[in-house]
Formats: structure tokens, C-alpha cells, sequence
């Protein structure tokens, strides 16, 4: 099936998501993905003004004192992890020599 | 014990005359969950420590300690963290996962000596309105198994509405809460935008999440509210005591006509005609102008997915959840991500990823903020003259499993008149109307009652006030 809206490429949205899709659900996304986006075309013909103060609701941060114990949480993190090492997060090299 | 209807304000008054334990009652909730979840599948788990947790409970009661929950059995839903349990938001990339903290509200909760029976299924990563997106199968009503309970929150109101708990936590981002407590037939409260902490609820779309309760009756709900809510310096957009009303007995009630013409099944829409004749009872009914409503559905569709792509990004699988291998890190991810998630999960994370790319993002993410703010304007223009406003919670009844599930437009459409209440902050409440008849079985449905924000208490008033003229 083509894409009716070019502008919308599956597979580099999915690639630009970190989501693996398989050939056949690209092309049902290739359908949904479009559909969903004229659905909310909508907006384009609704007012409104983009909101420049910040409301009720505004970001509160703590003091940056009184830190916990270093360690605390280490090894209930470290349980949490798929691959550790010696207290540490084990990950791919992604820096080669060459 | 019959627990068939048995509320928190009827179970407290059992536990404190010691005319049952805290030990009998979790023992029968959770016999009962047992026998009924197969057919159900409204829990992902029931917990095996009950009576450990119960015991606690009835050492409260001797010791003359006993909160409104002290001992009273309650379901949370799986996105909420539970120190020490598998917390999976019904997803295969966190199936494993276990929860290092407690949430505030579970906190708040376990300083009570609450009992927590289980974990509720819902949709995945609260993406849904049909309970089917859950990774672990979907949830049935319990009014007719054939149908669909609601979603998101659909674990926990079918839950409340089987008796296998008395009341129950879900969250509530485009009407999660709400329209599961209608499906169901029980009541759904979702409070104002950050009168209960976060901390602790995985983040779907945090402009829109709210915390909630699932209970029998408005009462009980509001009860369950009030354990849960205040302030939180651990959720950076809860807010101070001082920002909510005192509790106002609501005059005159504005009503949306023009927005009900169409769309709404006929029977729904008699149900709802007449509750407002029994509301007029008491109320001043009024028509009301929300033009701005129509875009609303079109606006929370955009807001919803890029801030849903955001927030689970953190999911890659290098921390903790499922890892799925690949060629390359790169890779990695999105086999995890790609296999971890479900397709509704998917769909939502390419769409935000659309929404929010370079070269769309005026086109649909800051328009639909800005939709969103003429909205919020829209209805505090309302809110000047009315002190409440009333629509139905669902424009139809319960659909059957797998009526919408290849159609996600479809879907969404069960949430119009849902989501504007989460992109403008205010509370809302579904509150049992009646019953219509769909191929022989008798299913509930919902009114919704919104209130400024800050105004719980006067809506929670209204609700229990609209029970007593309804029964």
C-alpha cells in the first residue's frame, strides 16, 4: 500500500524512536499513522495563542544539601540492572580504536 | 460475610466494633478474588502477604490507632510503585521489574495499615480505553464478560464493581479513571491536577496523569482521596493545601447541550436527561457554550503521544526492565523497545516522535498547547457563572472485546468527554446513572461532574448529594 502523505516515513520515525518494526506493521502504521494525524488536523482550525506564563504549577527544587549515604541504593539498583559488573551498569563498547 | 456492596464507611464501622477483623475481611476479599479473577483477569497478582499485611492492621485497631483505612482492603493499579513488588504497568518490557520505593500514596497509605490485595490490570503504560492493551491479556466486566471494563484503569473498577475489593487506586490521564468507573458502575473520582503526588506513578503524560480512587460510592471515594492527598516536595507539580476550596454546596450546574447532539447513544443520552431532572430538584440546570470542547479530542491526541514518547524513553532496557540483544547498542534499544511494547505503545511513541520532530512541531505539538490553553480559558469562562458542570462520563455503554481493537480511531472517540477535564486540570467525578440494555445484558453507565480547580470538596459533595436524590 502507498503512503498517502509523504511526509510521513515510517521507518525513520521508528528509527529516530529506537523501536524495532517489522516490515508488515510498517505498512499498518503507513495507514494508522496518517489516518491519526488527519483526525487531529482539527486543531489547525481552532484559535488559541501559545501560552507564555508559567500558571499554577512551576518546578520546585529541593536544597541542594544533605545528600544520602553514598551507597544507599547502589545495590538495589545494581539488582535491577539486566548485565552488571563489580557494582557497575555493564554496557556495549560503542568506541572503537580504528 | 457478605461483601456483595460492602463499602469503607461500612467496613470501618465493622472493624472499629471489632465485629470483624482486619485478618476475616482480607481473608474473604482475597478468597473471593481467587475464585473470580480466572473469569475476570482484573488482577495481574493477588498479593500472598495479606494476612501479614492485615495482622498490621488489627494490632492498629487493638492499640486504638485505627485510621479511616486502617484494615480496609484496597487494589492498586500496576503503574503505581509498591516497595519490594513487581510494578509492570501491564508491560512485557517491565515484567520483571520490581519496585525499589514505595509511592507517596502508598506511603500515606501503609502509615494507615491500608491492606493492598493486589496489583490491577490495566492498559499498557495507561495507553488505551478498553483495558485490552494490557500485555497480560484484557480485562473482562463484570456486568458481562463478553465486554470490555473501560480502560485504563480497568483492573481496578472491575475490581470495585465484582467485590473483590472495596475501593481501589488508578490513575487518570484522559479519562482512566473515569470511564472504567462508569463502565463498571461504580464511582470514579480523578482530583485536580496536583492534589495528589505522583511520585511514584510511572509517568505516561505527565502534563495530564493524575492519581485517583475507585470506590462504591462518592463517600468512599473521597474518603480514599483525602488519605492520599497533600502536598509533596517529590512531585514538583503538586500543590499547597492553601490552593483548594472549602467545601461549597453547588448551586447551578451548566450542561453542554450542544455538544450531546451527536454522538452519544440514544438511551445513554435519556439516561443522562433524566438524572438532570432529578437533579433539578435541587439545582439550578443551565445551558452552557464550551465551543472550544470540539477540539479537545484532536488536541489531548498529540499532547498525549509526544509526551508520551518523552517519558518512555527512559525505557531501553539497560537499567532495569526486559533487555532484548541486538547487532549494536543502537540496536539493542530497539529490539527491546521493539519487543518490549506493545502495538498501542508503539503507535503512540511514533506519533510523538511525529509531533515533536523538527519541521512539525509548530504544526501540531505548539498548536495543540495552544488549543489546549483556549480551552482552560473556555472553561473558567464557565466556571465565572456555574459551579459545576455535568455531562456523561461515556458516550456509549461497555463495547465488546475487540469491537475497537484494530481501530484506533474508534477508540480514542470513547474518551471526548473525558480528556478535556485532564488537558485544563480540573476534577471530575463519574458517578453511577443507571443501566441501558445491549443484547440481553444489562450494562452501566456514567454521569461526570467537573468543578474549578480546587474545588474537590464542593464536587464530592455534589456527587453524594446526586446518590441520594438518584436512589
Amino acid at each position: 500500500m502507498s503512503n498517502p502523505d509523504p511526509a510521513i516515513d515510517v521507518a525513520k520515525l521508528a528509527a529516530l524512536a529506537r523501536i524495532a518494526v517489522t516490515p508488515e506493521e510498517r505498512e499498518t502504521l503507513a495507514r494508522e499513522i496518517p489516518a491519526i494525524l488527519a483526525f487531529v488536523e482539527d486543531i489547525h482550525e481552532a484559535g488559541g495563542s501559545v501560552r507564555t506564563d508559567i500558571g499554577e504549577h512551576y518546578n520546585v527544587f529541593r536544597e541542594d544539601s544533605d545528600p544520602h549515604e553514598s551507597g544507599a541504593y547502589t545495590q538495589a539498583l545494581v539488582d535491577a540492572m539486566p548485565e552488571s559488573e563489580r557494582g557497575y551498569l555493564r554496557v556495549r563498547k560503542i568506541l572503537s580504536q580504528d | 460475610m457478605t461483601l456483595e456492596g460492602l463499602t469503607i464507611a461500612r467496613a470501618r464501622e465493622m472493624l472499629d466494633t471489632r465485629e470483624v477483623s482486619a485478618v476475616e475481611l482480607a481473608r474473604a476479599y482475597v478468597a473471593r478474588a481467587q475464585e473470580h479473577n480466572d473469569a475476570l483477569n482484573a488482577y495481574l497478582e493477588i498479593f500472598a502477604d495479606w494476612e501479614a499485611q492485615a495482622a498490621h492492621a488489627d494490632a492498629l485497631i487493638a492499640e486504638g490507632r485505627a485510621g479511616a483505612l486502617t484494615g480496609i482492603p484496597i487494589a492498586v493499579k500496576d503503574n503505581i510503585l509498591i516497595e519490594g513488588r513487581i510494578a509492570s504497568s501491564a508491560s512485557k518490557i517491565l515484567e520483571n521489574y520490581t519496585a525499589r520505593y514505595d509511592a507517596t500514596v502508598i506511603e500515606k497509605l501503609k502509615a494507615q495499615g491500608a491492606v493492598f490485595t493486589g496489583r490491577t490490570n490495566m492498559d499498557e503504560f495507561a495507553l488505551g480505553s478498553s483495558t485490552e492493551n494490557s500485555a497480560f491479556g484484557p480485562t473482562r466486566n463484570p456486568h458481562d464478560t463478553t465486554r470490555i471494563p473501560g480502560g485504563t484503569s480497568g483492573g481496578s473498577a472491575a475490581a470495585v464493581a465484582a467485590d473483590i475489593a472495596v475501593a481501589a487506586l488508578g490513575s487518570d490521564t484522559g479519562g482512566s479513571i473515569r470511564q472504567p468507573a462508569a463502565l463498571c458502575g461504580v464511582v470514579g473520582f480523578k482530583p485536580t491536577y496536583g492534589a495528589v503526588s505522583r511520585y511514584g506513578l510511572m509517568a505516561a503524560a505527565s502534563s495530564l496523569d493524575q492519581i485517583g480512587t475507585l470506590a462504591k460510592t462518592t463517600h468512599d471515594a473521597h474518603t480514599l482521596f483525602t488519605a492520599i492527598s497533600g502536598q509533596d516536595t517529590r512531585d514538583a507539580t503538586s500543590l499547597p493545601d492553601t490552593f483548594f476550596t472549602s467545601m461549597r454546596k453547588p448551586k447551578k450546574i451548566g450542561v453542554p447541550r450542544a455538544l450531546l447532539a451527536e454522538g452519544v447513544d440514544a438511551d445513554v443520552h435519556d439516561a443522562f436527561m433524566r438524572s438532570l431532572d432529578t437533579l433539578s430538584q435541587e439545582y439550578d440546570i443551565v445551558d452552557i457554550e464550551l465551543p472550544t470542547m470540539r477540539s479537545a479530542l484532536a488536541a489531548y491526541y498529540i499532547i498525549n503521544p509526544a509526551e508520551v514518547s518523552t517519558n518512555l524513553a527512559r525505557y531501553d532496557g539497560l537499567r532495569y526492565g526486559v533487555a532484548h540483544a541486538g547487532e549494536s547498542l543502537i540496536d539493542d534499544y530497539r529490539q527491546t523497545r521493539g519487543r518490549g511494547f506493545g502495538a498501542e505503545t508503539r503507535r503512540r511513541v511514533l506519533i510523538g516522535t511525529f509531533v515533536l520532530s523538527s519541521g512539525y512541531a509548530d504544526a501540531y505539538y505548539r498548536k495543540a498547547t495552544a488549543v489546549r490553553t483556549a480551552i482552560r480559558d473556555d472553561f473558567r469562562r464557565v466556571f465565572d457563572d456555574v459551579d459545576a458542570i455535568a455531562t456523561p462520563t461515556s458516550p456509549t455503554p461497555a463495547f465488546l472485546l475487540g469491537e475497537k481493537a484494530d481501530d484506533p480511531l474508534a477508540m480514542y472517540a470513547a474518551d471526548v468527554f473525558t480528556v478535556p477535564v485532564n488537558l485544563t486540570g480540573v476534577p471530575a467525578l463519574s458517578v453511577p446513572m443507571g443501566t441501558v440494555d445491549r443484547d440481553g445484558a444489562t450494562l452501566p453507565v456514567g454521569i461526570q461532574f467537573l468543578a474549578p480547580q480546587g474545588a474537590d470538596a464542593s464536587l464530592c459533595a455534589l456527587g453524594m448529594q446526586y446518590e441520594a436524590l438518584h436512589s
